[in-house]
């Protein structure tokens, strides 16, 4: 299987150890992995805000990186969403091509499980503690209600249960900044509520960087993780072992 | 009551910082009235109901005007009066002129957001006529002077300990009140109210335009009472409160009911069709009168709905049937409670309806007050698209200049330099380098982040650099 990554801006800028840990996992599970260089920001920054015809444009840019490419990956539920689902409908004339890259692109758990049918990774995370936080797009507009933990438990890790799991972490991009005390109040309701773990795994960098953020100014102190990083310590610590439906080296 | 959504960014900071209460007592209870509306759903085959239901809105909103011209004929011939209120000002004198003719001096009146939208209370008190809020909620929020926060739970922003300092300041109730005895004292107040009033005013949740029904849901009573012991009866109901058929009703009471609480049905239905008859007694004569008012008055208000309807985007927000489940789920409004949204209708409907009702200047910044998380549309019953109508505004509010010039700049940069990928490299890279150092802190937008968190941390090295140096 052939896999473009499309890193995402934060991944590039933030999260660069978890973009290249989104590598080493595809291709520990037999994909071969490209990176388009000419690729840029996937337009949901201008989409939320209002900017229709601009995140258009970028839209347009993305289809014509990702031509032809047999499976786009994107680290991010709030990206690959924005490609998946948004795209069509703002590409106008290019609704076609929209709806094409769409049906080849999947964020990253959703392409481990669903695509490559992954149950097991390793069980180098046997007997860590995580806590999944559910990005919103992955959630409800990707509908990936169990494939983190599927892939989480696949590592051995134990996955705690958590109130507020499934609630938004009050990113939501330039919301954070235009009503940036609501949005704080959003993330600490997520960490008042979350259980005694290891780690708190999110498969969306936008999500890790509010809570990350919030933790360190209330001095908290939770370790916050790309699933794409927990992941990789599954295989890297783990027996060599993975298990799923499909061999990606065909 | 006064427009205030302007201020949605400071009355959201007060609120947040400065009262913890409302956040800890409007969480708490939106928590649990959304585990209830996701077990009321789990019951049935709630998402066949919910394109059931957007269907038959859709369809009514499609055909309105024949609609309320049957809905018009068939209340007129059960007798009850039927008026049309092109706004707030000749809603409110409609209900004056007929409290007037019929001599009223006192009012009872069931919880209704219609009747906050049009400010009918200061009207009514200002004509000389006591008006008495008999839903509980509302009760305490009356005696308060506050408005509603919630469509369903007016005063769920009060916590058990605010309402009994107040009851027992002003209705003389122990400090340590049980609930109970709370309700019980509120209720020998309400009662004597009922006995006293001339005119009952309620809303509708829906008006069958084809038997002339106005059909009501409720929990405690009160609004049973208010339809029935008043000798007139004055419903108040927007255009959009309609459903083609009895048939329709059956489905849109079990799907409100279980949207707003999860329960089944509301704990009453009143069905209003038209005032009391009078009928000769058992011997042939005399003149009985059935229970029920003398009087029935159906106002149907526009108010900024017509506009509505014909807006491209929003007129799906007329498909709404004010169950609150949007407010339960969403985060953002859990933080808040109603208030810091500055008018009747809040949390994500309010963002998406006010705009269409108020005009956008006025309700700005409210399409912007969302994380966009989605919760609010897997919530409601209609199938609101309200993530998207949110979408929608933000466009509009870009386009008419409405948003701060420098984010407009910033977003038009983003997009010049997100299809020029030389550009995009070198820009990126140095904004996020950029953004822990000192002179984020001269950047508006990264002030405002690390106000309340720890500024965000660059990888050391970004991924294509990782990617050109080869990915072991």
């Amino acid at each position: 299987m052939n896999v473009a990554l499309f890193a995402t801006c934060l991944a590039d800028h933030y999260f660069a150890e978890a973009a290249a840990d989104a590598v080493r996992l595809l291709r520990h599970l037999g994909c071969r992995v490209a990176f388009p260089e000419d690729q840029t920001c996937c337009g949901q920054p201008a989409y939320n805000a209002g900017r229709r015809r601009e995140a258009a444009r970028m839209a347009s840019h993305a289809i014509d990186v990702f031509q032809g490419a047999e499976a786009v990956v994107l680290p991010s539920g709030s990206c690959a969403a924005m490609v998946k689902k948004f795209y069509a409908q703002i590409a106008g004339e290019r609704a076609g091509e929209a709806g094409d890259l769409a049906s080849r692109t999947w964020e990253l758990g959703e392409f481990l499980v669903r695509r490559l049918g992954v149950t097991r990774l390793g069980r180098g995370l046997a007997g860590r503690r995580v806590a999944v936080h559910q990005g919103c797009h992955a959630l409800r507009e990707l509908r990936l209600e169990t494939e983190p933990e599927t892939l989480l438990t696949g590592a051995g890790a134990i996955v705690a249960p958590w109130e507020a799991g499934d609630e938004c972490c009050g990113f939501g991009g330039l919301f954070s900044v235009k009503m940036t005390d609501v949005s704080a109040a959003m993330a600490d309701r997520k960490l008042d509520t979350l259980p005694d773990v290891d780690w708190l795994v999110s498969g969306d960098g936008g999500c890790l960087l509010q809570l990350e953020g919030r933790s360190r100014a209330r001095g908290l102190g939770v370790e916050c993780v790309h699933l794409a990083t927990a992941l990789w310590r599954g295989v890297r610590d783990g027996d060599g072992v993975s298990e799923g439906k499909e061999d990606a080296r065909s | 009551m006064r427009v205030r959504s302007n201020e949605y960014r400071t009355r959201s900071r007060e609120i947040v910082r400065r009262e913890p209460e409302v956040r800890e007592a409007v969480t708490g209870a939106t928590l649990a009235f959304d585990e209830m509306r996701r077990r009321g759903y789990a019951k049935v085959e709630a998402d066949r109901w919910r394109r059931w239901a957007e269907a038959v809105k859709n369809h009514l909103l499609t055909h309105l005007d024949d609609y309320l011209a049957e809905a018009e004929a068939k209340l007129s011939a059960s007798g009850a009066q039927v008026h049309w209120a092109a706004d707030a000002r000749q809603a409110r004198e409609i209900v004056i002129g007929i409290a007037a003719d019929a001599s009223v001096r006192s009012v009872v009146k069931g919880k209704s957001m219609a009747t906050e939208e049009i400010d009918l209370n200061p009207a009514l008190e200002a004509a000389g006529i006591e008006t008495c809020e008999t839903d509980l909620g509302e009760y305490i929020l009356q005696l308060l002077d506050e408005p509603p926060s919630h469509i369903l739970g007016p005063a769920i922003h009060k916590s058990l300990a605010q309402v009994r300092r107040l009851f027992s300041d002003r209705l003389g109730t122990p400090a340590d009140g049980h609930p109970d005895a709370l309700a019980r004292a509120a209720r020998r107040v309400l009662r004597k109210a009922f006995l006293r009033a001339d005119m009952g005013i309620t809303g509708a949740n829906f008006v069958v335009a084809e038997t002339g029904t106005v059909a009501l849901i409720e929990n405690e009573g009160n609004i049973r009472l208010a339809t029935s012991l008043p000798r007139v009866h004055v419903v108040l109901a927007g255009i959009e409160k309609l459903l083609p058929r009895m048939s329709d009703l059956a489905g849109f009471l079990q799907l409100t009911a279980r949207a707003g609480t999860g329960q089944p049905t509301g704990c009453f239905v009143t069905l209003v069709q038209g005032p009391a008859t009078r009928r000769a007694d058992a011997e042939g004569a005399g003149n009985v009168r059935d229970d029920g008012p003398e009087e029935v008055h159906i106002v149907f208000l526009d108010n900024g709905r017509s506009a509505v309807l014909e807006h491209e985007h929003a007129w799906e927000t007329l498909r709404c049937v004010r169950c609150g489940a949007c407010l339960n789920a969403c985060p953002v409004y859990r933080q808040t409670g109603g208030h810091a949204y500055g008018w009747v209708y809040s949390g994500p409907i309010g963002s998406v309806l006010d705009p269409g009702l108020l005009g956008l200047e006025e309700a700005m910044p409210l399409p912007f007050a969302s994380s966009l998380c989605g919760a609010c549309y897997d919530a409601c019953p209609v199938r609101i698209p309200i993530p998207e109508l949110l979408v929608r505004w933000r466009e509009e509010a870009q386009e008419r200049g409405l948003t701060p010039i420098s984010e407009r700049a910033a977003l038009s940069v983003l997009a010049g330099a997100a299809t020029r990928p030389g550009v995009f490299r070198l820009a990126g890279k140095a904004g996020a380098r950029l953004g822990g150092g000192t002179v984020a802190k001269a950047l508006p937008m990264l002030r405002e982040w690390t106000r309340d968190r720890a500024a965000p941390r660059p990888s050391p090295r970004t991924f294509r650099e990782l990617w050109r140096d080869g990915i072991e």
